[in-house]
């Protein structure tokens, strides 16, 4: 039990995919204008990986290993077109905000990574929990940068307000306001996890 | 498991024949609920623009093309009895900030804006994006200002609309935007 425990905290903190393995950084700093914005990106890739992981890890014993970098990708791109076409459907308001990102998520190396290095290694249940672990730490690191990011730059949290918008610095909204709060977030997270 | 060149092709094949068979089967499931939420969100712009328009048919079903100076833009005509009462105008201009926008505008049967609806951007966050709430806020609105009357081009440019702080630029291009519907909808009503 404690194992499984291991697998899927392994993903939030240890080997948390934004703070301490840095992947995926562009459509980290890309969606995270908004609090809102970040935690759905985050929860989008998050149900891609849980289903790469788990059919990853159902057919690796049955491809041959000089074509399964193709065959994850193809597997991966399904879901990802699957996904695109139900957010399109049912929250269309949600789709066109994360818009071009959506599609993206096929080139995201945190999805290809884990099935390279999890989920082709690993049983079926492992994989899904590692999904979930390496889903959750990237929606709860984009979701707090988002969160960082629009405080700072529109003084409010999922739109509720903390503090009048004209005493926001808009250059949090923006690019360069995206690596500023990237960067201090990260080492943020490295103090605290150095202190333990 | 080791390669040879029957079991790769095999794999591959299998694989990417199921992936397209999975995708072939959610996209018949979910076609009809995209063209929907298209369908509604062009529905609830059009209600949205045209407050205080009285009209008896359905402006979408009886879409219209318009082409002024080579840009085409579509026009949904309000009727009352027949007769023009009004028409949403979903316009465009490529010279946004960052490229296109395309916004909704409202006209009634005397030619003024009734109001607007951004239907996509991509302008700068805080900046050009303020173009939603700016033009029909009371302080600096365009609703119920007329071609006829009013000069619809920015304060800068000697017009009478107070452009967005800092985002002259997107309001240009959302003023460029209005005067092409604007024509477009006079166009048309000149042929009713």
């Amino acid at each position: 039990m404690n194992d499984k425990l291991r697998i899927l905290f392994n993903g939030i903190i240890a080997e948390n995919p934004t703070f301490v393995l840095m992947l995926g950084m562009c459509p980290t700093l890309g969606t995270t204008g908004s609090a809102i914005n970040g935690m759905s990106m985050g929860l989008a890739t998050m149900a891609v990986l849980i289903c790469s992981n788990v059919v990853i890890s159902m057919i690796k014993n049955f491809v041959p290993s000089k074509v399964r970098i193709p065959a994850y990708i193809v597997v991966i791109a399904a879901f990802v077109s699957v996904l695109q076409l139900v957010m399109e459907a049912y929250v269309p308001s949600l789709y066109a905000t994360l818009g071009i990102f959506i599609p993206l998520i096929v080139v995201n190396c945190i999805v290809l990574g884990r099935a390279e290095s999890f989920a082709s290694r690993n049983g079926v249940f492992d994989s899904a929990l590692d999904g979930i672990g390496i889903g959750l730490g990237f929606t709860v690191a984009l979701t707090l940068l988002g969160a960082v990011r629009e405080l700072l730059g529109t003084g409010k949290i999922f739109d509720a307000t903390i503090y009048p918008e004209q005493y926001g610095s808009l250059v949090f909204v923006l690019a360069p306001g995206a690596f500023i709060a990237l960067g201090l977030l990260i080492a943020l997270f490295t103090k605290l996890r150095a202190a333990k | 498991m080791k390669s040879n060149l029957i079991n790769m092709v095999l794999s591959l094949g299998v694989i990417t024949i199921v992936a397209a068979a999975a995708l072939a089967g959610v996209y018949s499931i979910t076609e009809q609920p995209i063209a929907q939420a298209k369908a509604q969100k062009q529905k609830d712009a059009i209600g949205l623009v045209l407050p205080g328009v009285q009209y008896d048919n359905n402006p979408a079903e009886e879409a219209a093309e318009v082409t002024v100076d080579g840009e085409t833009v579509k026009l949904f005509p309000a009727m009352a009895g027949g007769k023009l009462a009004g028409a949403a105008v979903e316009s465009h201009d490529n010279n946004g900030f960052s490229g296109l926008i395309t916004v909704m505008y409202g006209f009634d049967a005397e030619g003024n804006i009734t109001g607007y609806a951004v239907m996509q951007h991509a302008e700068t966050p805080g900046l050009g994006s303020k173009m939603g709430e700016w033009f029909c806020d009371p302080a600096h609105t365009i609703v119920g200002m007329n071609a006829a009357n009013n000069n619809l081009t920015v304060s800068k440019d000697g017009g009478d609309v107070d452009a967005i702080t800092a985002a002259t630029i997107s309001s240009r291009a959302f003023l460029r935007a209005l005067t092409l519907a604007n024509q477009a909808y006079e166009q048309f009503a000149a042929r009713q």
